[in-house]
């Protein structure tokens, strides 16, 4: 299945969905759609991870494990990220990084 | 021939919906096109040979964090809110900014020589025994011999404390999921202080949202 794509193929998808995660994340103002932007970020590095080992380790599982355990991070990350926004929007009425300055220095 | 038109079209259902998920005004659909992002890396697995895996990016990812996200949406805001933009200008830097940090990371990642490396791993008793002797026996079949990881080679491997077990990221991960679930559930209940008013003025407007 995979020797007819190269391996540079997949690295370009996955090169590109970084980047267009951290645009993502430098022109949003929105708590959850930042956290959306992150998603994007973990997914691609996971797709970096998965397409190593299939190309270049093949016998090896390390990118594969590693891929699983980012996927368990990302789930605790976003559930921690959603309680504290929902908390933040309890507190501020708002979820714009604009208005939550009250910490600031 | 197919296999290349399907990755193509699975990247470009990545990458549109990746820019439509970070462009798009509404948010609630911006999630939803997250969700497309998400299934799409699913169907890329199953075509790298990574089943389970796959699997886990849909019930996880796909299902759960989107819906985690789109509840967080829609406990958060009205459904037909359009998301604040930052200025044109700082737009245009970001987009610069991103643009010329892609292009840097394409040459580097296009220019380097990437090389399989064809030892087999040295002490490996979880992996089939076939995969070595066979790849000795047909050195020009060496992909082809190579099996995806099975199930029960993924379980077995998760629970092995040997060379190749990963039994200590899978106790830390679970104890980071427990802690996790503990932080998500104190930071989100509702406090109940009835001698701070401020906090039960909001409690009190929010349970009328």
């Amino acid at each position: 299945m995979i020797q007819s794509i190269p391996l540079s193929y997949v690295l370009i998808v996955s090169t590109l969905m970084f980047f267009i995660g951290i645009y993502g994340f430098l022109t949003r103002r929105n708590l959850v759609t930042m956290l959306m932007s992150v998603e994007l970020i973990l997914n691609s590095v996971n797709i970096n991870f998965v397409a190593f080992n299939k190309y270049l380790h093949p016998q090896a599982f390390e990118g594969h494990f590693f891929a699983m355990i980012v996927i368990a991070v990302a789930a605790a990350e976003s559930a921690v990220a959603i309680a504290i926004i929902i908390n933040i929007y309890r507190n501020f009425k708002s979820i714009d990084v604009e208005n939550v300055d009250q910490m600031k220095f | 021939m197919l296999d290349q038109v399907s990755f193509f079209v699975v990247s470009a259902i990545i990458l549109i919906f990746a820019v439509m998920s970070v462009t798009c005004r509404r948010i609630l659909r911006s999630a939803v096109y997250l969700m497309f992002v998400l299934i799409a890396t699913a169907v890329l697995y199953f075509m790298l040979g990574y089943n389970f895996l796959a699997a886990v990016q849909l019930t996880v990812y796909a299902g759960g964090i989107v819906v985690l996200i789109i509840f967080s949406i829609l406990l958060t805001s009205q459904i037909s809110e359009r998301a604040v933009m930052v200025p044109i200008k700082q737009k245009i830097l970001s987009a610069l900014a991103t643009v010329a940090g892609a292009i840097l990371v394409l040459m580097v990642v296009l220019a380097f020589n990437f090389k399989p490396s064809t030892a087999p791993v040295a002490g490996s008793n979880l992996l089939p025994v076939a995969d070595s002797t066979m790849v000795q026996a047909l050195p020009d079949s060496t992909t082809a011999t190579i099996t995806n990881p099975t199930v029960h080679d993924i379980g077995l491997a998760l629970v092995s404390y040997k060379r190749d077990g990963f039994a200590l990221p899978f106790e830390v991960i679970s104890i980071l999921l427990l802690a996790a679930m503990i932080g998500a559930i104190v930071l989100a209940k509702k406090e109940k202080l009835p001698a701070n008013t401020e906090i039960s003025d909001n409690t009190n407007n929010d349970s009328t949202l």
